[in-house]
């Protein structure tokens, strides 16, 4: 920089790379800013600027009948963060989103860890294995949960169909409409979530490709040749699994979990498709597009996904502050 | 010690085709299932809802002459929906390319204030809820008219994948050497010449997977199509089609199968056919640690 202030070259000399003129580095500057410039216009325009609104319109009383009066200088208030967190149904359903959001998390990592150490070393037909455990993941989500819909349907399903032929239940079991399920297990009575259950275990299914994917990806750069040190001093698979492919696995680990945790918190179309978010399964971002569709109150439906929004804000903090692996510095 | 290592390898070498087997079945079956019931007369299924497998003289296309031809003719009219799906997925797909290719070359190449600041703008794309979006550009469009056009869409579409798009696009071209740029200059090319006569060809690969990707994340796509396009029938997506009509009763479940596997199949042969290159595009770097 000083060096290139002391000789200013003229402006018809090329700019020589590494010496980094003034000018060249302002015409980089503006360059750059002009290539990106569409990308920031369209997530202004359709992102950001948005956020805002929706901050806006939290504290406004609107309704979609209203809105034609509605503006940046209408009147502001608390009513709807009022009204919302005293709502019994909001704080139910914020905890439902995060039993949710922690379950589906969990199960889809566990599953994706699984399904990386088993499709680890290559055996005939990997690739097209590989390929068909990705399905889940890629397909579209209203063709799975309609899938799974009828499956699960206590009147034309295949799973309640086999379960009384082959697993002698008395009577079919609604998956997706129960809420709760007396489970007898060992002569205790349990009531489980059902509804709840079976939706997690439908974000595991379709999410765990996604853990499958980074954690396999990262398992292939494990070196050689440090396994095969511990095999031949004796180590057993586990304590090879514990001692050496953990702690290299535990970076894409956590990002996994941090990733998956946001996707999930703030997902919409599974629940709403599965379940339409009845049966105790009503996570936050239904209940948005309830208040947004079904009752019209824009300015209480802002109000609850702003919530939503500084709900994972404030998780997201916790875990960099408190759990997160320390990273060094990225790039 | 090397007898438990002994009795561990003998016990997951039965373990692991175990697991790989369940793995196969859970995935695919679902879509085996949807392929099964798509074939079959409805009558026979409400029967017989336990019987996976029917003699091929009973397979039907039925539900598939139902569910493609138009409304107007008494069927569902996927038809429609298709290339409603295709135009805004299409249009997506080329627009982002448009505006990521610029953006990752500038976000990988060039210095300039901000530039470590865009990360942030990103992040707010992920971080936030689709949802929250979605109540003021439900709100935008309705006052701009744009609600129930494939337009809007596209454009809300553009900006959801743009992120992603950037992100996977300036890992690939972070791995091309400068070296070919400076070359290049000296050969007397402008910096638009450059992207497009030198990089641009380099990181065909890169490009294609992230088409392909943007592609699957739009056709896909149901919240959004779902809040602009509902009203009109003439208007929706395969995925909302599909959503839509499976919450009645009016439509039989058969026939609602084939709707699926009209709305699966594109994915699907995209994805096995591109199977290498997108899984090496979404998880580049991750191997880095």
């Amino acid at each position: 920089m000083s060096l290139a202030t002391e000789t200013p070259p003229r402006p018809e000399e090329r700019p020589q790379p590494g010496k980094k003129p003034l000018t060249a580095r302002q015409r980089e500057n503006r360059a750059g800013l002009a290539y990106l410039s569409p990308t920031l216009i369209v997530v202004l325009v359709v992102v950001v600027l948005p956020i805002i609104w929706t901050v806006m319109l939290a504290f406004q009383r609107i309704r979609l009948i209203n809105l034609r009066r509605a503006g940046v200088f209408g009147e502001y208030s608390m009513t709807n963060l009022e009204t919302v967190l005293t709502s019994p149904g909001f704080w139910s359903s914020l905890w439902t989103t995060v039993v949710y959001t922690v379950g589906s998390t969990f199960g889809s990592i566990v599953l994706g860890l699984i399904a990386a150490l088993a499709l680890r070393a290559p055996f005939r037909g990997r690739t097209l294995v590989r390929a068909s455990v990705l399905l889940p993941y890629v397909a579209p989500v209203v063709a799975v949960t309609f899938v799974w819909n009828v499956l699960l349907s206590p009147q034309f399903g295949l799973a309640n169909d086999w379960g009384m032929r082959f697993l002698g239940w008395d009577r079919p079991i609604a998956f997706l409409s129960q809420r709760e399920y007396a489970l007898n297990l060992l002569g205790w009575q349990v009531d489980i979530p059902l509804a709840l259950l079976t939706v997690i275990m439908f974000e595991a299914w379709r999410y765990f490709p996604f853990a499958f994917l980074f954690l396999l990806a990262r398992l292939q750069a494990v070196p050689h040749d440090l396994e095969e040190a511990a095999r031949v001093d004796g180590a057993a698979p586990t304590q090879v699994f514990r001692h050496i492919l953990l702690p290299q696995l535990s970076a894409v680990i956590a990002l996994l979990c941090v990733l998956r945790f946001i996707m999930t918190f703030n997902k919409f179309d599974d629940v709403y498709l599965l379940t339409g978010g009845g049966a105790g399964t009503e996570v936050v971002s239904v209940r948005v597009y309830e208040f947004l569709t079904a009752r019209f109150d824009v300015g209480a439906a802002a109000a609850q996904a702003l919530v939503l929004a500084l709900g994972l804000v404030v998780l997201l903090a916790i875990y960099m502050r408190f759990l997160a692996p320390r990273v060094e510095g990225e790039d | 010690m090397a007898d438990r290592a002994a009795v561990e390898t003998r016990i997951l070498n039965v373990v692991r085709p175990i697991v790989i087997t369940v793995l196969v079945v859970v995935t695919v079956f679902p879509f085996l299932y949807m392929l099964l019931l798509s074939i079959r007369p409805i009558e026979e299924l409400l029967q017989n809802p336990g019987q996976l497998w029917i003699a091929p003289s009973e397979w039907t296309v039925r539900t598939y002459r139902e569910v493609l031809t138009s409304a107007d003719s008494g069927g569902q009219g996927f038809l429609k929906f298709l290339a409603n799906s295709a135009i805004v997925s299409v249009a997506a797909t080329a627009l982002t390319l448009l505006v990521s290719i610029p953006g990752a070359y500038a976000v990988s190449r060039m210095r300039f204030v901000g530039r470590r600041q865009v990360h942030f703008l990103f992040l707010a794309v992920y971080l936030f809820p689709s949802i929250l979006l979605a109540i003021p550009l439900f709100v935008l469009f309705t006052r701009l008219g744009l609600r129930g056009s494939l337009g809007g869409l596209t454009l809300v579409y553009i900006a959801q994948t743009v992120p992603v798009s950037i992100y996977m696009l300036r890992n690939y071209l972070s791995t091309i050497p400068e070296s070919l740029e400076e070359a290049a200059a000296i050969d007397g090319y402008s910096r638009l010449q450059t992207l497009r006569k030198v990089i641009l060809p380099l990181a065909a690969p890169a490009v294609m997977a992230n088409a392909l990707y943007v592609f699957m994340i739009a056709w896909n796509e149901f919240l959004f199509a779902l809040l602009f396009l509902v009203e009109d029938r003439a208007d929706w997506t395969v995925s909302l089609g599909l959503a839509q009509l499976s919450g009645g009763i009016e439509v039989s479940k058969t026939v609602l199968m084939a709707g699926s596997v009209v709305l699966t199949l594109p994915i699907v042969i995209i994805f096995f056919a591109a199977e290498r290159l997108l899984t090496e595009g979404l998880t580049a770097g991750a191997d880095k640690g």
